[in-house]
């Protein structure tokens, strides 16, 4: 028997992916906000990476100013209510509070924090505006947490921002990426409005960069040009049957389950390849959309999961199943996925080496590649002297976001590689005062 | 099993604990259930010329997310009919003999009290509590607290209600007066049994930020009104204590104010009450709180050996002395117990911000140090601190010596004048004012200013 029954309204699929961590009510808020001990030089502060004054916030909430609350957290981070449902703060804030090394439960930033925020949003609230107009324009390519946060700040430092997305939607993976338990859609959405509300710079949806002469006109048209692009597709495994219909891309499968919902089918037996948070998502998610049997497979132990430790939890509460230490040989099936072969893998000295002659086939009717996301080479390559590091990451300076063409500056997953959206949110910010520097120079 | 019945000034309860004359004893109903519950007495709602009362009558002081850590009200006495209350009055004794029945009277004429006195006891009353305390409404028709504040017009009426009073008497005093004693002694002079205390205190518990209005609202308006609650319970327990040390006072106490269970009970019993009187927790939570205050008072006295609470009753008043007869030679120092230290470092800041600047930060750690020569065992550090056991204050003086302010004035070496050697902060060390710009400005910079990599900007010199 499946955990969940397969969700076939929008109610149902409401219910099997209820929010983890809901919006609190003023009652709740009240109460958790008077736990907090407002720490001298907070530990959650310095846990954010977009350096939110937490203390602040919540005695600002504790005293009945929300509005004054969602000001301190938007200061800090234009993704404000986002962070406050999808960030993972039990390793960053809320990991950091000092009640943990009582036993006690540390306060529950997050959903005071989108408490603030969801308040503000609601009630379209003005809290900030555009600054006063500096005759400059910048481009921002991608309309995901990097790119909207440079375009706030843009825009709060007067420059005229145009924002270029791929797809129909703002917000990045935010909306095509996270697991909907975390955040519904339409969270996500009035976050967008309200920020686009409130800065007015120009989104244009169904507007992908990718040819060299749209850059040029770019470059061209714009002082400077902020990369927000992020990460590509799931990365190919080179496996025999690769190609086989129902394997596919962690990215491309929540993506599709972020925009259809319970319209999405999953497979009876899932096989959810990886040991990252993606696989976690994957995985929990095509339990709850029904599977009967979704096995998480992971070449190396389970102790070596890039996964939080909370994610796997999360995935083992709604019925996954981890199959440790096997390595995908080849997708089986004639047609249709049939099952993987694995081989058995051991773990000598940090090294997996593979056992031979331990090949076995597990049968499943769908394969979930969470292997991580390609760098967005090719398109990089046509800006003229970007460089890029050993593994596909932008260069840039640290304090400024600047590339090696001076013209172009860069925040988020294409930067670090892959991070949560508060990191490309913090970084985001940073990187429009560095254009804001250099364009002031 | 201990013994917790009293016999105060000649008023028998099967325990200490009386329900105070307020809106719980306004009616015999209220008072039966209470003693259904264990109450061992009750002071009713004072009785009188019945009043009208206006809609909207209390108001809270909430702290953070604690409701009614203060409470006041703007009702006045009793608003039915004085035959109805004596009716169920006698009810109530005729049901409970054993329990206490205190009749709360306040009205003006020698008249009017000669004939309230001899109702009451006809109708079965153990004794009358004289309400001058009330410091809203009654008081600005001359009676109440304008009654508690006139030392001399107390005493008169106390003993025109003497003469006619046949049970025993307890006079009520306001805490509306720079010195609880005074009222307290004329009530003896006048020959009361005993006094209760404290009334409420005049007070508005809040502003309606909105309505520019003082709560409790009445159509926009308000009035100030009389303070209650857990608030009160320090005011109250040194004007007991004051009382209770006055060589002419020499009346059993019953003590009233922020008694919400057993140990604030006992606080007050050790400081001289005999019986303890509830309001306002009876308000907030019900009658049920009774359960708690008997078992918790009864564990007390078996696990201190007391047999009845006349053991314990002023126990602690040998103890509270004038500040002038204090040991300075008595020194305690802030020891932080590492194991238990969580690092919010509260300690820190208070002592930096707040105190002597006796706690120091050292890198790589969030467990404060205590600087030793600097702390003066104020205490604050081990207040502010929220784990249990954490920062404890330990005796560091050899225990040999004793000097008070009193000893030192006679021997001639207190401090006398402005830039006195002898200023106990002479020698004390304290950081050049101008170390303090910029130390921590860093650290309340809002978010924005701080790098992304979870590092804070630090600002610029000037």
């Amino acid at each position: 028997m499946a955990e969940f029954s397969t969700p076939t309204t929008e109610q149902q699929f409401a219910e099997n992916f209820a929010q983890l961590k809901p919006v609190m009510n003023r009652t709740e808020a009240l109460y958790e906000s008077s736990r907090c001990l407002f720490c001298f030089d907070a530990p959650c502060i310095k846990a954010c990476p977009s350096g939110i004054d937490i203390p602040q916030f919540i005695r600002q909430i504790n005293s009945g100013n929300d509005t004054g609350a969602a000001r301190t957290i938007y200061e800090a981070n234009y993704f404000g209510n986002a962070c406050g449902k999808v960030c993972p703060t039990e390793v960053l804030c809320e990991g950091a509070c000092v009640y943990n090394l009582q036993e006690v439960k540390p306060i529950e930033i997050g959903r005071l924090q989108s408490f603030a925020t969801t308040k503000v949003i609601k009630n379209g609230e003005k809290l900030f505006g555009p600054g006063a107009d500096n005759g400059k324009k910048v481009a921002v390519i991608g309309a995901g947490p990097a790119g909207i946060s440079a375009a706030c700040e843009l825009r709060s430092l007067g420059y005229d921002v145009d924002v270029f997305e791929a797809k129909a939607q703002p917000s990045g993976l935010t909306v095509y990426g996270v697991a909907p338990y975390k955040i519904t859609n339409e969270e996500t959405l009035a976050e967008m409005a309200y920020l686009q509300s409130q800065f007015g710079y120009n989104v244009h949806f169904n507007s992908a960069i990718s040819s060299r002469e749209e850059l040029e006109k770019l470059e061209n048209k714009y002082d400077a040009i902020f990369l927000g692009i992020g990460l590509g597709k799931t990365n190919e495994l080179g496996l025999p049957g690769e190609d086989k219909i129902n394997c596919t891309g962690a990215v491309e499968f929540i993506a599709e389950l972020r925009e259809f919902q319970h319209k999405v089918a999953v497979g009876r037996k899932v096989i959810v390849l990886g040991g990252g948070n993606t696989a976690m998502d994957a995985a929990s998610e095509s339990s709850r959309l029904g599977a009967e049997n979704v096995i998480l497979a992971y070449r190396r132990a389970k102790e070596e999961m890039g996964a939080y430790e909370f994610e796997y939890d999360l995935a083992k509460g709604v019925g996954v199943k981890g199959l440790f230490n096997v390595a995908p040989v080849e997708i089986t099936g004639n047609g249709y996925v049939a099952g993987v072969k694995f081989i058995r893998t051991e773990t000598k000295d940090g090294k997996v080496s593979e056992i031979a002659g331990s090949e076995f086939v597990e049968p499943c009717d769908m394969v979930i590649k969470a292997t991580g996301q390609a760098k967005q080479t090719e398109f990089l390559s046509l800006i003229p002297g970007l460089k890029l590091d050993g593994k596909g990451r932008i260069i840039a300076n640290a304090h400024t976001g600047q590339t090696s063409n001076p013209k172009y500056f860069a925040s988020g997953d294409a930067w670090n590689g892959g991070a949560e959206v508060v990191n490309a949110a913090a970084e985001a910010k940073l990187t429009a005062r560095g254009i804001h520097a250099y364009l002031s120079k | 099993m201990p013994d917790l019945s009293i016999n105060f000034a000649g008023i028998k309860s099967p325990n200490p604990f009386w329900l105070a004359s307020a809106p719980p004893t306004n009616s015999g109903y209220q008072i039966m259930k209470a003693f259904d519950a264990g109450w061992g007495g009750a002071v009713w709602k004072t009785l009188g010329v019945p009043v009208v009362n206006v809609s909207s009558r209390y108001g809270g002081v909430n702290y953070r997310d604690k409701r009614l850590v203060g409470f006041n009200n703007i009702e006045l006495i009793s608003d039915r009919p004085l035959a109805d209350n004596l009716r169920e009055i006698e009810e109530v004794k005729k049901r409970f003999p054993n329990h206490a029945v205190i009749a709360s009277l306040m009205v003006q004429t020698r008249q009017e009290w000669h004939d309230i006195v001899r109702q009451s006891q006809d109708a079965g009353a153990d004794g009358f509590e004289l309400n001058f305390g009330c410091p809203h409404g009654m008081c600005e028709r001359g009676m109440g607290s304008a009654v508690g504040q006139e030392p001399k017009v107390l005493q008169m009426i106390v003993e025109w209600v003497m003469e006619v009073a046949k049970k025993p008497v307890i006079v009520k005093l306001t805490p509306n007066i720079s010195d609880i004693t005074e009222p307290a002694m004329a009530a003896r002079r006048a020959g009361a049994d005993a006094i209760s205390l404290i009334n409420t205190i005049q007070s508005i518990v809040g502003v309606d930020l909105d309505q520019f209005s003082p709560y409790p609202i009445v159509d926009g308006k308000g009035t100030n009104g009389g303070y209650c609650g857990p608030a009160v319970k320090p005011i109250a327990l040194n004007m007991v204590k004051n009382c209770a040390q006055h060589p002419d006072i020499k009346l059993p106490i019953s003590g009233i104010g922020g008694i919400e269970n057993w140990r604030d009970a006992v606080e007050h019993i050790l400081l001289g009450a005999s019986s303890v009187q509830v309001c306002t927790a009876a308000m907030h939570f019900g009658f049920g709180i009774i359960r708690e205050m008997t078992s918790g008072l009864e564990q007390y006295m078996v696990e201190k050996g007391f047999n009845t609470i006349y053991d314990f009753v002023g126990k602690a008043l040998p103890n509270v002395l004038h500040w002038e007869d204090l040991n300075m030679k008595y020194k305690v120092t802030a020891n932080i117990n590492e194991d238990k230290c969580i690092g919010c470092q509260l300690c820190y800041t208070a002592c930096e911000d707040g105190a002597h600047q006796a706690i120091k930060l050292n890198a790589g750690t969030r467990i404060p140090e205590i600087i030793e020569e600097n702390c003066v065992g104020c205490n604050l550090c081990s207040l502010v601190c929220p784990v249990e056991q954490c920062i404890t204050m330990e005796r560091t003086d050899d225990a040999t010596q004793h000097l008070t302010w009193k000893e030192r004035t006679e021997a001639g070496t207190a401090p006398t004048e402005f830039n006195d050697e002898k200023a106990g902060g002479r020698h004390h060390w304290v950081p050049e004012p101008s170390a303090a710009l910029g130390k921590e400005r860093h650290k309340t910079l809002p978010g924005k200013a701080r790098l992304y990599s979870g590092e804070t900007v630090l600002p610029t010199e000037a």
